[in-house]
C-alpha cells in the first residue's frame, strides 16, 4: 500500500518534527490543525501563515522565539538572492572590506533615520552577502551572521541616525527618547541579519541539520549557567507566575486541609446550653500555616551564571512570601534578606552581591562545609519545624570537609529542605563535586533550566 | 470568508485587530475551534470576545472564573426550591383527589422522580446556556487561570464536543457550534489537555502604528501629532523594568486626559504631572521619572 504525500503535508511534518526537537509538544493533532490552517489561509501570505500555524502548533507565549526562528529556516522569504540585492563585490583585504562596510554603515543610518523598514531588510541582506561570506574551502557557500556584524558595528551608526533624525522631529519632547527606539531599531536589524544568515545556510546545508543547531534553545531549556542578558530578560518574565504559581498553591491546600474537624471541647461546652446535647457542633479552626522559606544560596564566581538566576528567583519569592529569609554564601554566610527586602523590583542586584564581603572568609573559594557549619552556628534560628530550606548550589566545595553533619542537622530542624543544582545531572560527582555525599542526606533535583524548575515547583515542594 | 473580511468586522464593531489577531480570529471560526488568548493585562483580550459578538451579531453569554467556582455555577443546577414546591403540589392534589393516600403511593413517586428531573428543573449556567442556545452565541470563558484546576476538567467535554452530559438527562448536544474565546492572565500553567483542544493567541502590546490608529479612534479630537507622542512614550515606558507596564486603555486615558488639559505638546512638566495616569504604582512612576530626566 502506498500513501501519496502531497508536498506540502510532509513539510509540515518536517516542521512539527524540528519543533518537537527544540522541545516543542507538537504531536499529530497540532499538525492536522497546522495542515487544516494553511489550507484555510492558502500560502500567498508568509505573514498570515506564520500566524495561523503559530496558533495551530504553539501551546504558551514562552515558545514564540523557537518557532519563529524555525519558521523562516522552513519556509524561507526568498530562495537565493533576492532581485533588488546588488551583486555582491569581492572583497579580497581587509581595507576593501573596511571602506565597503563604512559605505553600508552610512546607508544604515539613513535608513534607520527615516525608519525604513525595506530598506533595512534589504540592507541586512547585503550586509551579509558582502561582508559575511566564510572564506574557506570547507565552509563553500556558508555565511556568518557573526563576521558580518563585526565588520559592519551597526551601533556606530547610531550617532549619524540620531543626527539626521532630528530634523523630523523638532524640539519635541519625544526627541529625548528617540535614541533608545534607534537602539532597538539596531537590534531588529541585527535579529534580521542573523535570520538571513539562517536562511541562506540553510539552502547551503539542508533545513534539519540548521534548524538543530543554529536555533537558539528555548527558554524553558536554556542552561541557567549559560544565559547571557538577552535570555535572562526572558527568564525573567518566566520565573515570575512561578513564584505566584508557588505562593498560590501552598494558599490553597492551606485551605482544602482546614475543612470539617470537630472541635470537642467546644463542642461540649455549647451543648451545656441544650441540656448535654451537641446541637450546634464547634470545628476547629486550625490557624493558618505560614509557609515560610529559608533560601541558602551559593554566590560563588563557579555558579556565577546560576547565580543571576537565583537572584531573580529569590526577588520573585520575596514578592510572593511574606516570610523570606535569604542566606548567601561563598565560605560562610551572610544575611541577605534586608538587601532583597528593600531593592525594588526588576532591578538589577548583581553588582550589589558581588560587593557583599561578609560572604568570603580567607579566601574567594566556595566552601560548602565551612560555610554550612557556619549556617548552623549562626543562622539556625530561622529553620523552624515549619520552614522550607532551599539550597541553591552547584556542591563542589573545593575538595574540602563537606561538614556533612551540619547539613545533617539543618534536615532535623526543618520540614524539609531541598538541594536544586545548577549542574547537568550528568557531571555530578566529577572533580570536587560532594553531590554524592550531600544527595544522600538531603532530596537533591537537578535545576539546570526553567523546565527542571517548573517540575521541581508542581511536584516536589511540599505542602 | 477571509481573513480582510474578519478584520473590517471587528474594525467595524470598533476592535481593531492585528493582522495575527485577525488571522487566528479566522482560523477558529474556520476550524471550529475554541481560542485561547493570553496576553498581560489590558491589551484587550476580553475586548475581542465582545467585539466577536457584535461583529457577528451573536449573544456573548460570559463565565467569570474566580477561585472557587464550581460546576453549579459553570455548568447547570437542579432548582431544588421549585423541585420540593412540586412534590408538595402533587401531595396536595393527590390527598384532594383520592382521599386516601398510600394505596397507589409507589406509582406515585415514580412519577414524581420522572417529572422533578426534566428541563423545567434545570438551570442553566453559562457553559449550558451556550450549547443549548438556539440562535449563535460566543461564550467568554474570562481569566480562567483564576479557577481551580478541576474546572478545566469540566470544561474540555465542552471545548472538543461542543456537548454536555447531565446524568439524569442525558448527553445535551450543541445545535451551533459557539464560538468560544478562553482567556488566561498566566498566573497558573493551564493543563496541557486544554491547550491541546484551542488554538491559540498570544495578545501584545500593540505596534506603535496600530497603537496610534486605537488612540486617534478613541480620542478623535486629539491631534494626530501629540497622538504620536502619547505612543512613542508609552512604548518607551513599557520597555522599563515596571511592575505594571501601561496597557492600551491606560494610554487611551492618558490621551483623554491630554486632551482636557489643552495639552498641544509633551513637555517635561504635564508628562511629569500626569504619569500617575499611566502607571499605578509609587516606585514605577519614580523609576519612569527618573529614567526620562525628568525629576
Amino acid at each position: 500500500m502506498t500513501v501519496v504525500q502531497l508536498p506540502l503535508t510532509r513539510h509540515l511534518v518536517d516542521f512539527g518534527r524540528a519543533l518537537r526537537e527544540h522541545g516543542l509538544l507538537v504531536g499529530p493533532s497540532e499538525v492536522i490543525d497546522a495542515a487544516s490552517a494553511a489550507e484555510a489561509l492558502g500560502l500567498q501570505d508568509r505573514e498570515r501563515l506564520r500566524a495561523g500555524l503559530a496558533a495551530a502548533l504553539l501551546r504558551r507565549s514562552g515558545e514564540r522565539r523557537v518557532f519563529d526562528e524555525i519558521f523562516d529556516v522552513y519556509f524561507p522569504s526568498a530562495v537565493g538572492d533576492p532581485t533588488e540585492l546588488i551583486t555582491p563585490p569581492t572583497l579580497l583585504d581587509a581595507d576593501e572590506r573596511r571602506e565597503h562596510a563604512a559605505m553600508l554603515r552610512d546607508q544604515l543610518a539613513a535608513a534607520l533615520a527615516s525608519n525604513d523598514t525595506a530598506a533595512l531588510q534589504r540592507l541586512a541582506e547585503q550586509s551579509l552577502v558582502d561582508l559575511g561570506r566564510l572564506p574557506n574551502e570547507a565552509s563553500a557557500g556558508a555565511f556568518s551572521a557573526a563576521q558580518a556584524l563585526d565588520t559592519l558595528a551597526p551601533q556606530t551608526s547610531l550617532a549619524a541616525a540620531l543626527q539626521a533624525g532630528t530634523g523630523t522631529d523638532g524640539p519635541l519632547f519625544t526627541a529625548a527618547f528617540r535614541r533608545d527606539e534607534l537602539r532597538s531599531r539596531i537590534g531588529e536589524f541585527r535579529a534580521a541579519v542573523e535570520s538571513a544568515a539562517r536562511r541562506r545556510n540553510a539552502e547551503v546545508r539542508g533545513r534539519q541539520r540548521i534548524s538543530r543547531y543554529a536555533v537558539r534553545p528555548s527558554t524553558d531549556r536554556t542552561l541557567f549557567i549559560l544565559a547571557g542578558p538577552q535570555e535572562l530578560a526572558e527568564l525573567r518574565a518566566t520565573i515570575g507566575p512561578l513564584a505566584r504559581k508557588l505562593a498560590t498553591r501552598l494558599a490553597a491546600k492551606r485551605r482544602r486541609r482546614n475543612r470539617g474537624q470537630i472541635d470537642l471541647r467546644n463542642t461540649l461546652r455549647r451543648s451545656l446550653a441544650t441540656g448535654g446535647i451537641p446541637v450546634r457542633p464547634a470545628y476547629r479552626i486550625r490557624p493558618p500555616h505560614k509557609p515560610d522559606l529559608v533560601v541558602l544560596a551559593d554566590f560563588s564566581s563557579s555558579v556565577a551564571g546560576f547565580s543571576r538566576f537565583t537572584i531573580l528567583l529569590m526577588q520573585a519569592l520575596q514578592a510572593q512570601f511574606n516570610k523570606v529569609r535569604i542566606i548567601g554564601f561563598v565560605n560562610v554566610c551572610s544575611d541577605l534578606t534586608e538587601l532583597f527586602a528593600s531593592a525594588p523590583p526588576g532591578s538589577d542586584l548583581t553588582e550589589e552581591i558581588r560587593d557583599v564581603r561578609e560572604m568570603t572568609r580567607w579566601h574567594r573559594n566556595s566552601d560548602y562545609g565551612s560555610a554550612l557549619a557556619d549556617f548552623v552556628d549562626n543562622h539556625l534560628d530561622a529553620v523552624t519545624p515549619r520552614s522550607t530550606v532551599l539550597i541553591l548550589g552547584d556542591a563542589r566545595s573545593n575538595h574540602t570537609d563537606p561538614r556533612i553533619d551540619a547539613l545533617r542537622v539543618i534536615r532535623d530542624r526543618a520540614r524539609t529542605v531541598i538541594w536544586l543544582n545548577p549542574e547537568p545531572a550528568r557531571s555530578w560527582g566529577s572533580g570536587d563535586s560532594e553531590t554524592a555525599v550531600y544527595g544522600q542526606v538531603v532530596e537533591m533535583h537537578e535545576c539546570a533550566t526553567i523546565a527542571h524548575l517548573r517540575q521541581v515547583v508542581s511536584r516536589l515542594l511540599p505542602v | 470568508m477571509s481573513v480582510e473580511t474578519v478584520q473590517e468586522d471587528l474594525a467595524g464593531s470598533g476592535y481593531l485587530a492585528s493582522d495575527a489577531i485577525a488571522t487566528t480570529v479566522f482560523l477558529a471560526e474556520q476550524l471550529g475551534k475554541p481560542l485561547l488568548v493570553e496576553g498581560p493585562a489590558g491589551v484587550g483580550k476580553t475586548e475581542l470576545a465582545k467585539a466577536v459578538a457584535r461583529a457577528r451579531g451573536a449573544r456573548l453569554i460570559r463565565l467569570q472564573c474566580y477561585e472557587g467556582v464550581d460546576e453549579a455555577r459553570a455548568l447547570y443546577e437542579w432548582n431544588h426550591a421549585k423541585q420540593l414546591l412540586r412534590i408538595t403540589a402533587e401531595r396536595a392534589a393527590g390527598e384532594s383527589a383520592s382521599g386516601s393516600s398510600g394505596a397507589d403511593g409507589d406509582s406515585g413517586w415514580a412519577s414524581v422522580r420522572d417529572d422533578i428531573f426534566t428541563d423545567e428543573f434545570l438551570l442553566a449556567r453559562p457553559l449550558l446556556a451556550a450549547i443549548r442556545s438556539e440562535e449563535p452565541v460566543v461564550l467568554l470563558i474570562d481569566e480562567l487561570d483564576k479557577a481551580d484546576v478541576e474546572i478545566e476538567g469540566l470544561l474540555l467535554e465542552v471545548l472538543s464536543d461542543f456537548a454536555i452530559t447531565v446524568p439524569e438527562l442525558g448527553t445535551i448536544e450543541a445545535t451551533h457550534t459557539p464560538f468560544v474565546v478562553v482567556t488566561s492572565n498566566a498566573t497558573r500553567e493551564l493543563s496541557e489537555a486544554l491547550r491541546r483542544r484551542c488554538l491559540f493567541l498570544h495578545i501584545d502590546y500593540p505596534s506603535p502604528e496600530l497603537e496610534q490608529q486605537i488612540v486617534e479612534a478613541a480620542v478623535p479630537d486629539l491631534p494626530s501629532a501629540l497622538a504620536e507622542s502619547v505612543v512613542r512614550l508609552v512604548a518607551r515606558l513599557r520597555e522599563l523594568p515596571l511592575r505594571k507596564s501601561p496597557s492600551i486603555s491606560e494610554t487611551i486615558d492618558w490621551a483623554r486626559t491630554l486632551l482636557a488639559l489643552g495639552a498641544s505638546d509633551l513637555s517635561p512638566e504635564i508628562v511629569r504631572d500626569n504619569l500617575g495616569v499611566l502607571l499605578k504604582h509609587r516606585d514605577d512612576i519614580e523609576r519612569a521619572a527618573a529614567s526620562l530626566d525628568i525629576h
